[in-house]
């Protein structure tokens, strides 16, 4: 492949993704409200076209039309620039991800992974991670006592949560002994006995439960707890600059869910009769579901509880399990 | 080509990114650009074939150092300058230049005196995790060691500091006081 061929078929890669994606994230919103909706025997969006679908488009409509206001104390610059980056590092994540097998169209074979860093687990983690800056800046910049209380929840939680995290993901790791989310894959090619869930189940409800926490969802979601901080980071927020910030929370959790299901549920192999594209298609749909039931059955829990959650449950299962696992490889 | 325009991309974008570390009276706008210059060092790792430090170098930097400065930070209103009182700028000036020029004559010169070797070549095949794990289990066993070693010193006593007073309640602790401070004035 020529240099050219690469630069071209990787801007092109990285337009139908972001398109793709921040599509998705709009769609998310609908299916969100639907599938609550769903749960507590209401009907949801109706109104705007075949069972309220056009929903996401007024929405649209309405964010990108809505006045954009920026408080007079606040620091400006950083104060714009925050949902930027949550948008921007949820976007630059997913560079590393195998989205799909690889597939040929047009007499072209297609590689459907941005750039295939050999450290892929880590690179994505990593700017997920860094994805922590937009609701701090935002929260600092504003000058607003909610804003503040949200930021400052973020650092606590974010920073916790990314050491589970990494400690659950560490055995898996261990066993694969590869750092690249194609290595991981190709390791459970074998079928469904391969799957590493079946070898790892506590890695795997630490790194859901970690993950839930990461990207800001219902049992944890304290970084903007309506009840009591207002909007957390986002009070002072309107418009588009807050749509940013929805657009990077929900293409956070597709990534999650692509993550959990490549490290964890056989990736993109076959799966029996189901193609391999499908086949993590659907382990992508039902993760995003699982967040979205999560939503619904369960309640918040207090801002102590999750740092006890984290730091007296999670961490030491987390290394007791990386224990065992070296244990039984050492064997 | 590519290379070259990242460096220098990487490189323009870092210098300008301290630079308003150092320069700005903002604390807010210091924090944010160190936070951007650590990340765009990353991006030199990346251009060098070292991903395994680039990755680490975002998260250890950018995802724990610097969040934790952001958290000390809380402590402050940002929104507001830091007006700062230098007595000699010249001085300080002077002095920060030069020993940044030392710091720069020192790493080039063995550069330009071609007596650069490397002990531990690159092995081929060998992906960039494993030879960082084979260099850190051979040649720095030692100081890998005993880096964990004060690692773990640090948190047990970070946790033994920290962890003193942790089952008394503050909340209760201060109704207890509020009742006291009733009874006194009656």
């Amino acid at each position: 492949m020529t240099l050219t061929e690469f630069v071209i078929s990787t801007i092109v890669k990285i337009l139908v993704v972001l398109g793709i994606f921040s599509a998705l994230a709009g769609f998310g919103t609908y299916l969100e409200r639907k599938i609550l909706a769903f749960m507590q025997r209401r009907l949801g969006p109706m109104h705007v076209g075949p069972y309220g679908l056009l929903q996401v488009l007024a929405d649209g409509i309405k964010l990108f039309t809505k006045e954009d206001i920026i408080p007079q104390n606040s620091v400006k610059p950083i104060f714009m620039i925050a949902p930027i980056i949550g948008a921007a590092t949820a976007f630059i994540a997913l560079a590393a991800v195998p989205l799909l097998p690889e597939f040929e169209i047009f007499g072209i074979t297609v590689h459907p992974i941005i750039s295939d860093v050999n450290v892929g687990v880590l690179f994505v983690l990593g700017v997920m991670a860094s994805g922590l800056y937009a609701p701090l800046l935002a929260g600092m910049a504003s000058a607003n006592k909610w804003g503040l209380l949200g930021a400052a929840r973020t650092v606590i939680q974010l920073l916790s949560y990314e050491v589970v995290t990494g400690l659950s993901i560490m055995a898996p790791l261990m066993m694969v002994g590869s750092l690249s989310l194609i290595d991981i894959n190709n390791y459970q090619s074998g079928g469904f006995a391969d799957w590493i869930i079946w070898t790892q189940p506590v890695a795997f409800v630490l790194f859901l439960i970690a993950g839930f926490a990461e990207t800001n969802r219902t049992p944890f979601d304290l970084l903007e707890h309506e009840a009591e901080i207002v909007s957390g980071y986002a009070t002072e927020y309107s418009g588009m600059r807050w749509g940013m910030f929805f657009i990077g929370e929900y293409t956070n959790m597709i990534t999650l869910a692509f993550l959990a299901s490549l490290i964890f549920l056989g990736g993109f192999n076959d799966w029996g009769f189901i193609p391999g594209a499908l086949a993590i298609i659907l382990k992508v749909s039902f993760l995003f579901f699982f967040f979205l039931w999560t939503r619904a059955a369960w309640p918040h829990v207090r801002p102590d509880q999750l740092m006890w959650l984290c730091w007296k449950v999670l961490l030491p299962l987390a290394v007791v399990n990386i224990v065992i696992t070296g244990l039984v490889l050492m064997i | 080509m590519f290379e070259a325009i990242a460096f220098y991309l990487f490189s323009a974008v870092t210098i300008v990114m301290f630079t308003i570390t150092v320069m700005s009276k903002n604390a807010l706008y210091s924090m944010s650009a160190l936070a951007a210059g650590m990340i765009m060092i990353s991006g030199f790792f990346f251009l060098l074939g070292a991903d395994f430090l680039g990755v680490v170098q975002i998260i250890v930097y950018t995802g724990a150092v610097m969040a934790l400065y952001a958290f000390g930070m809380m402590f402050f209103n940002t929104t507001r300058l830091v007006e700062e009182k230098v007595r000699a700028p010249k001085l300080v000036f002077l002095l920060s230049g030069l020993s940044a020029l030392l710091l720069v004559i020192a790493f080039t010169a063995p550069i330009v005196s071609d007596h650069i070797e490397a002990i531990y070549p690159v092995v081929d095949g060998v992906e960039n995790p494993q030879a960082i794990g084979i260099v850190l289990f051979t040649k720095y066993l030692v100081p890998f060691e005993v880096a964990a070693v004060m690692l773990l010193v640090a948190m047990i006593a970070g946790i033994i500091l920290a962890g003193k007073k942790m089952d008394e309640s503050l909340t209760l602790k201060v109704d207890a006081d509020d009742e006291f401070q009733k009874k006194g004035s009656k």
